[in-house]
C-alpha cells in the first residue's frame, strides 16, 4: 500500500480535501468512443481520491464476443489461478482466455495477475436455472470458496478494469485509450471506512450491473444480510457493493423499473409521501414494506449502469454532488461540471438534478424526463 | 496539471491562461498579481481549480471564464469575483468581505457560513444555499439567487440576508425546495412568490414585507437587475413573503435534561 501521506499532500500544510470522484458518459446513439476522454475527465478530479482506488467500466467492450460473458478475475497468488482456471473449465466452456494486456508503469505497485475469460454457460446450467442466476452463483462460488481469486467483472460485451492507484494510472495500466465502449463510467477512489485494496477499488459490478459510487452506506449490514437470502455475498470489503447486487436482484430477478428502483433506494420521506396522491401513497408503502432492507442510508452519489442505460441517483438530500450535461447524444454525469466541460466545453445543457431522482439515460430514450424541478434549467 | 502560469499585465489588467494549471499554482500567481498592484485579473479556460480567491487582502476584481472549482471565494477577505459560467459547490464558503456574481449556476451549499460580503446568482441554487450564514453588528452577509432553490435553503441560518426571486419558474409554478429554513435562528429569507407551509422547516414564520424590509429588497434586486440586465421594478412589482426565525435558540433545550 502506499504512503498516504506521501501521496496526499505534498504541501505539508495538514489539508486534506478528499471525497470520492464519479464520471459517467455514454453516447445514446450507441456509437462506440475510446476511453481518452473519460480518462481525463476523470483526472480533472485527481483531487478528490487519494490514490488508493481507480477504476472504469466499458460497455459495447468485447463486440468480438458479444453473447459470452466476459470475466475478469484478479489472482493473488498462483494456487488461486490454478484452482479457479481448473474450476471454470468444469463449469463453463470457455472460448478464449488471455492475460489482460497491461502497461508497467511505477505508479502501478504490485499488481495482482488480471486475467479474462470470454464463457458460455452451455449445458452445464440444471434445468430451470437461468443462465444469468447460474453465472451469479458461480461468480459468489469463485470469490467466498476459491482462494486468492476475485470475479471482478462478468457480464456481456462489457467490462470493468480497476485496481490501486489513481483512475488515470489505471487507464494507463490497462491500455484503455486501446478500447472504445458506448457508455463508460469511471471512479476516483478516497477509502474511508474500508482498507484500499485491488478488489475494494469501484466499479463493483455484477453480471452486467456496474456501480461507482462516492458516499457511504451506513445501512451497508442490514442491505447486506438481506441480499445473502438471495444468495448475494459481499467480499468485496466496501459498501458499495451492495448496490450492484441490489439493482441485479430488483431489475433483473424482480423486473422492477428503474423509477421504482429509485424509489426503493431513495425513497421518499415519510412526510412527503403523506401530501401524494393516494395510488402513489401505496406504492411507496408497499416498496417500504416489502423492500424496507435495502433502502439505502447515508450519503451516497452512484452512477449505475447495464447493458443500454446509465443512472444517475443520488441520495434524497443529496449529500453528495452530482451534475448532468448533454450535447446531441451524449450525456454526462460527474461529481463537479468542469470535468464535463474540459472535455465538452459547449454543451447543450447542464443542470443539478433533485436528491432521489434518477437521472437515465438509455439507447431508447436519450434523457427520460425529470419528475421535478432542477437547478440549472435554463442552462 | 504540472503546467506552469505566466501572466501578461497591461495597465493593471492581468491576463491568465488557465488551462491546465494546477489550482495551487493559479491561486498563487493570482495572489502575486493582486500585491503587484493588478486590479484586475481576467483567467481564462478556468476548469475545476479551487479556491479562487481565497487568502487575498485587497479589493481586486477577478474576472473568470470558465468553470471555477469549489470552494469559489473560500474565505475571501474583499475580492470582487464575477463569473461567465457555472459555479460548483462551496461557493462564498465562510467569506467575510468582498462580492461573487454568477453568470450561471451555482452548485450545492453555496454561501454556507458566510459572516459577510455578497453573492449574486443569476439562475439556479443546488441544496443547502446559505447554510448557517450569521451576521455581527455591521458584518451581515448577502446572497440574492435569480432562479429557484433545492432542499434546505437558509437551513440553520443565523443571520444575514437571502433572496430568492425565482425569475425562472413558470407562470404559476411555485418554489419546489423543502426544509426550507430548518433550524433557522436568525436573518431572514425574502421569497418572490409563495410556498405551502410545509415546504418550511418547524422554526419558521412568514410574515408580510414591512417598509423597511422594502427598502432593502429594493436595493439588492436593483443591484441584482444593475448585473443581468433585469428589469428591477418588474421583479419588485410581485408578492414577496418574509421568512424570519421563530426562535433564537430552537434547539436550546434539545440535548438537556
Amino acid at each position: 500500500m502506499k504512503d498516504i501521506k506521501l501521496v496526499n499532500n505534498p504541501y505539508g500544510d495538514s489539508k486534506v480535501i478528499d471525497a470520492c470522484s464519479i464520471f459517467g458518459a455514454m453516447d445514446t446513439s450507441g456509437k462506440r468512443f475510446s476511453g481518452v476522454g473519460v480518462i481525463k475527465a476523470i483526472a480533472n478530479m485527481h483531487l478528490r481520491g487519494n490514490g488508493l482506488g481507480g477504476g472504469l467500466a466499458v460497455y459495447g467492450l468485447y463486440p468480438e464476443y458479444p453473447e459470452h460473458y466476459a470475466f475478469h478475475i484478479m489472482y493473488l497468488s498462483d494456487q488461486g489461478k490454478c484452482e479457479t482456471e481448473a474450476f471454470l473449465k468444469d463449469k463453463f466452456d470457455v472460448a478464449f482466455d488471455e492475460t489482460v494486456p497491461t502497461r508497467p508503469i511505477p505508479a502501478i505497485v504490485n499488481p495482482p495477475l488480471v486475467r479474462r475469460y470470454f464463457l458460455k454457460v452451455g449445458k452445464h446450467n440444471p434445468e430451470g436455472q437461468s443462465e444469468d442466476d447460474y453465472v451469479v452463483e458461480r461468480v459468489m462460488d469463485i470469490n467466498t470458496k476459491l482462494c486468492d481469486s476475485f470475479v471482478f467483472s462478468s457480464g456481456k460485451n462489457m467490462g470493468v478494469f480497476k485496481g490501486v492507484g489513481y483512475p488515470e494510472e489505471i487507464g494507463e495500466y490497462f491500455r484503455l485509450e486501446e478500447y472504445e465502449g458506448y457508455l463508460w463510467t469511471a471512479h476516483g477512489r478516497f477509502p474511508t471506512n474500508t482498507p484500499g485494496w485491488w478488489g475494494g477499488a469501484h466499479p463493483f459490478s455484477i453480471l452486467d450491473w456496474t456501480v461507482v459510487h462516492n458516499g457511504e452506506i451506513s445501512s451497508y449490514g442490514i442491505n447486506k444480510r438481506y441480499l445473502e437470502q438471495f444468495g448475494y455475498h459481499c467480499t468485496m470489503q466496501t459498501d458499495t457493493e451492495v448496490i450492484a447486487y441490489a439493482v441485479d436482484l430488483l431489475v433483473r430477478r424482480h423486473h422492477l423499473p428503474i423509477d421504482v428502483v429509485a424509489d426503493i433506494l431513495a425513497p421518499p420521506f415519510w412526510s412527503e409521501i403523506q401530501r401524494l396522491p393516494a395510488e402513489r401513497q401505496i406504492l411507496l408503502r408497499t416498496l417500504r414494506q416489502v423492500y424496507g432492507s435495502l433502502l439505502l442510508n447515508g450519503p451516497f452519489t452512484v452512477i449505475i449502469a447495464h447493458q443500454g442505460e446509465m443512472i444517475g441517483l443520488t441520495d434524497r438530500i443529496r449529500l453528495r454532488p452530482l451534475t448532468v450535461g448533454t450535447k446531441d447524444n451524449m450525456l454526462y454525469l460527474s461529481s463537479e461540471e468542469s470535468a464535463i466541460r474540459l472535455i465538452c466545453p459547449d454543451l447543450d445543457r447542464a443542470w443539478i438534478p433533485v436528491g432521489g431522482e434518477p437521472v437515465v439515460g438509455n439507447l431508447a430514450h436519450p434523457l427520460m424526463s425529470q419528475k421535478v424541478g432542477a437547478a440549472g434549467r435554463t442552462g | 496539471m504540472a503546467k506552469k502560469v505566466t501572466a501578461q499585465t497591461d495597465n493593471h489588467v492581468a491576463r491568465l491562461d488557465a488551462t491546465g494549471v494546477y489550482y495551487r499554482d493559479l491561486n498563487a500567481q493570482i495572489k502575486k498579481l493582486a500585491a503587484d498592484s493588478a486590479h484586475r485579473i481576467e483567467l481564462s479556460n478556468v476548469c475545476g481549480q479551487r479556491y479562487i480567491g481565497t487568502d487575498i487582502e485587497s479589493t481586486v476584481e477577478i474576472d473568470i471564464t470558465g468553470t471555477p472549482g469549489n470552494d469559489l471565494g473560500a474565505f475571501m477577505n474583499g475580492p470582487r469575483i464575477i463569473v461567465h459560467g457555472n459555479a460548483q459547490d462551496c461557493c462564498g464558503n465562510t467569506m467575510n468581505e468582498g462580492e461573487i456574481i454568477i453568470h450561471g449556476h451555482a452548485g450545492d451549499i453555496m454561501g454556507m457560513a458566510a459572516r459577510g460580503g455578497k453573492i449574486f446568482v443569476r439562475d439556479d441554487v443546488g441544496y443547502r444555499a446559505g447554510n448557517h450564514m450569521k451576521e455581527y453588528k455591521e458584518k451581515k452577509p448577502v446572497l440574492v439567487i435569480g432562479g429557484t432553490a433545492q432542499d434546505f435553503l437558509g437551513e440553520y441560518m443565523a443571520g444575514g440576508v437571502l433572496v430568492l426571486l425565482g425569475l425562472d419558474l413558470e407562470p404559476g409554478e411555485n418554489h419546489k425546495a423543502n426544509f426550507i429554513g430548518t433550524g433557522m435562528h436568525g436573518g431572514v429569507i425574502y421569497l418572490r412568490g409563495t410556498v405551502e407551509d410545509y415546504q418550511l422547516g418547524k422554526e419558521v414564520g412568514t410574515a408580510e414585507l414591512d417598509d423597511k424590509d422594502k427598502a432593502i429588497l429594493k436595493e439588492l434586486v436593483n443591484q441584482f437587475s444593475s448585473y443581468f440586465g433585469k428589469d428591477s421594478a418588474k421583479i419588485l412589482n410581485h408578492k414577496f413573503i418574509k421568512l424570519y426565525p421563530r426562535y433564537l435558540r430552537p434547539y436550546g433545550r434539545l440535548y438537556a435534561y
